[in-house]
């Protein structure tokens, strides 16, 4: 594998005010991981877990407090001027609510090619033009959509031109976050089958975020578990989905409800609930929850390590 | 318990309505939880509204059809007619508990507040009677957490006390729409084991309205697919699973990513539900039917016994065995 992006130790925190008190949310808690080429590298958990942030992080739309993120020799974290618009061009972000994401007042092409003009990627309106409906082909729509404003689409046709404007001009990464979870089934299928292609075609990697178990297993290479800002499994994608080690990746698996009747969840799953964001208690932050919780896990807190194929933070994870 | 008759929800002018909700009809019995499945806007919120007396005014209104509860006639009431309409009563819960708890109430007085209207009871009896009721719905420290504001609690823990003010009025009918969407899925899966437990425990029957499919697996004894604002299949859980005999139901059960299946290219319905009002004639699904003839554009599809307790509203049903 050829990395193409190497996130190291990062680390991302937010100041929030509750009941008229500052506290601090320390969102991602020392996250690494390794993004391959044209590879799909999935980010899974509960909300709250820090996997949007690390997408926002190495897009810099959030702040990062320390860490590394590498992309082709350059420390995205400390990149300015020309070098950052650079990266902004490279490193791409399709976002969950592509209503929320669009200018209601501009048109769809102007939209798409927002990115391009601020960074001077076209030549002349013609080819501005033209690049605009080789996008929204790409994509699945055809060029009268460039015309159109965004209340006119269906949700869809709305992420359709979310994707679009992140392959214009073509990206080395995307990072999607809760790209279909906005969509209905029958239409979420239409955009993943639709991501899938142009990551073959146009050679883009990945970086998936999802809750979607499902989703995500289905999609990835690789499939990273987080909770509480840390990433406690990491492994290809059929042995988190089918093998879990961590005893919260088993929870997570186990609670997935599976459209077959016959496979019912019966008695409970991790009967407790989350525990506060705000300060973390030493050791293991799974422990008050798990079961198989032990007096080391409450004191030291467990580190990623390789058990087989898979990298795993817990002190009873075991071949 | 609960039976719907031929339930039509209207929006736009009386002189040419456009129905969102067409020719509902189905029944449940004491102690079923019944599924109703569909995409966005596919009318399953209105129906269950509609049931509940709810529809938002002014806007869409019951034209036809008939809400039966217990063998009392309760379509014409209102909501705060039909708890005192006859003995049953039926209650509801919501996707968001956030937008329908009081931010500034504790939450004993909130389910107080149900217990007051529905068993007469004051002060010391009914804050009593809420405890129990959060236990009723395990919720840990019941007594202590009577005085807890709405924001002091999780999301899950917000459904519970959601579920245990729906359960005040005894309620032999719950309508549950959307109740665990926005919970993380290890809290969703206890929600769901939370509400099976009640229906057995309290024989309770239960509609239970939701998109995922994953969730009515789990959970309802019968179920009713929803499409374009029609009931287009209903059958048992099992049936439906092993043997969808519309259309739609099939692609939708395609089109999920199953376990296993990495890698493939997702099956797809192609193109997206029509906006309500626009197919004027034939069946709502044929723009997008795999199978489509020609009469499927000219009439509607009737409704077709396919076995034992299992309808489907096509007219070309998919036959487990025979050519699909």
């Amino acid at each position: 594998m050829i990395p193409v992006l190497d996130v190291e130790d990062l680390k991302t925190g937010f100041d929030v005010k509750r009941g008229g008190r500052r506290m601090h949310v320390q969102a991602v808690d020392g996250v690494s991981l390794t993004l391959g080429e044209g590879e799909v590298l999935g980010i899974v958990g509960e909300s709250g877990c820090g996997k949007t942030t690390v997408g926002r992080s190495i897009m810099r739309l959030a702040a990062a407090d320390s860490g590394k993120v590498m992309f082709k020799g350059v420390d995205v974290l400390k990149a300015q001027g020309a070098a950052l618009n650079d990266l902004r061009l490279s490193i791409r972000m399709v976002f969950q609510d592509p209503y929320a994401s669009l200018n209601p007042r501009r048109s769809i092409g102007n939209s798409i090619a927002e990115a391009g003009d601020i960074n001077g990627a076209f030549t002349s309106p013609e080819d501005r033009r033209q690049r605009i409906i080789e996008s929204l082909d790409a994509v699945g729509l055809d060029a009268s959509f460039a015309g159109r404003y965004p209340h006119e689409l269906s949700g869809g046709q709305r992420q359709r031109v979310g994707i679009a404007r992140a392959i214009l001009p073509v990206p080395s990464i995307i990072i999607a976050d809760e790209p279909v979870s906005a969509l209905d089934v029958s239409v979420q299928a239409q955009v993943l089958n639709l991501l899938m292609d142009l990551r073959e075609r146009l050679g883009l990697s990945m970086i998936f975020i999802s809750h979607d178990i499902g989703v995500i297993g289905y999609v990835s290479h690789r499939v990273a578990v987080m909770y509480m800002g840390r990433i406690v499994e990491l492994a290809d994608a059929r042995t988190i989905v089918e093998r879990p080690k961590h005893p919260y990746s088993l929870a997570l698996m186990a609670a997935v409800p599976r459209p077959d009747p016959s496979l019912r969840i019966e008695g409970g799953v991790a009967t407790s609930e989350p525990p506060s964001q705000f300060h973390r208690e030493a050791g293991c932050s799974y422990a008050p929850r798990c079961p198989l919780a032990s007096e080391r896990c409450r004191i030291e807190a467990p580190l990623l390590r390789i058990v087989g194929s898979t990298q795993v933070a817990c002190h009873h994870a075991d071949g | 318990m609960l039976s719907v008759e031929n339930l039509t929800v209207s929006v736009g002018a009386a002189a040419a309505p456009i129905d969102i909700v067409s020719a509902v009809s189905f029944e449940i019995a004491k102690g079923e939880i019944l599924g109703l499945v569909g995409e966005s806007g596919c009318g399953k919120s209105m129906t269950s509204l509609a049931i509940m007396g709810l529809l938002p005014r002014p806007g869409p209104r019951t034209r036809t059809g008939q809400v039966v509860l217990d063998g009392v006639d309760v379509t014409q009431l209102q909501p705060w007619q039909r708890v005192s309409a006859g003995n049953a009563s039926m209650a509801m819960i919501f996707q968001e508990p956030m937008t329908s708890l009081n931010p500034v109430r504790r939450i004993g007085d909130q389910i107080a507040e149900a217990v007051r209207v529905h068993d007469r009871v004051h002060g010391g009896a009914a804050l009593a009677r809420a405890c129990e009721l959060l236990e009723m719905v395990r919720i840990p420290d019941a007594r202590l957490q009577l005085s807890a504001f709405p924001h002091q609690l999780s999301g899950g823990m917000r459904q519970r006390v959601m579920i245990a003010i729906a359960l005040a009025c005894r309620p032999q009918v719950l309508i549950a729409d959307e109740p665990t969407t926005a919970l993380d899925v290890t809290v969703q899966a206890q929600i769901l084991g939370l509400l099976r437990e009640l229906c057995n425990g309290l024989d309770m029957a239960m509609l239970f309205i939701t998109h995922d499919m994953g969730v009515i697996a789990q959970l309802a004894d019968r179920v009713a697919v929803m499409y374009a604002g029609r009931i287009v299949e209903t059958a048992a859980v099992r049936t439906l699973f092993d043997a969808p005999a519309h259309p739609y139901t099939r692609g939708l059960m395609d089109c999920m990513p199953v376990r296993g299946s990495a890698g493939q290219r997702l099956r797809t319905i192609p193109g997206q539900a029509p906006q309500p009002g626009t197919v004027k004639t034939g069946c709502a699904f044929a723009a997008r039917c795999p199978q489509v003839r020609d009469i499927c554009r000219a009439e509607l599809p009737p409704k077709m016994r396919v076995a034992e307790l299992h309808e489907a509203l096509c007219a070309f049903p998919i036959i487990q065995g025979g050519p699909n």
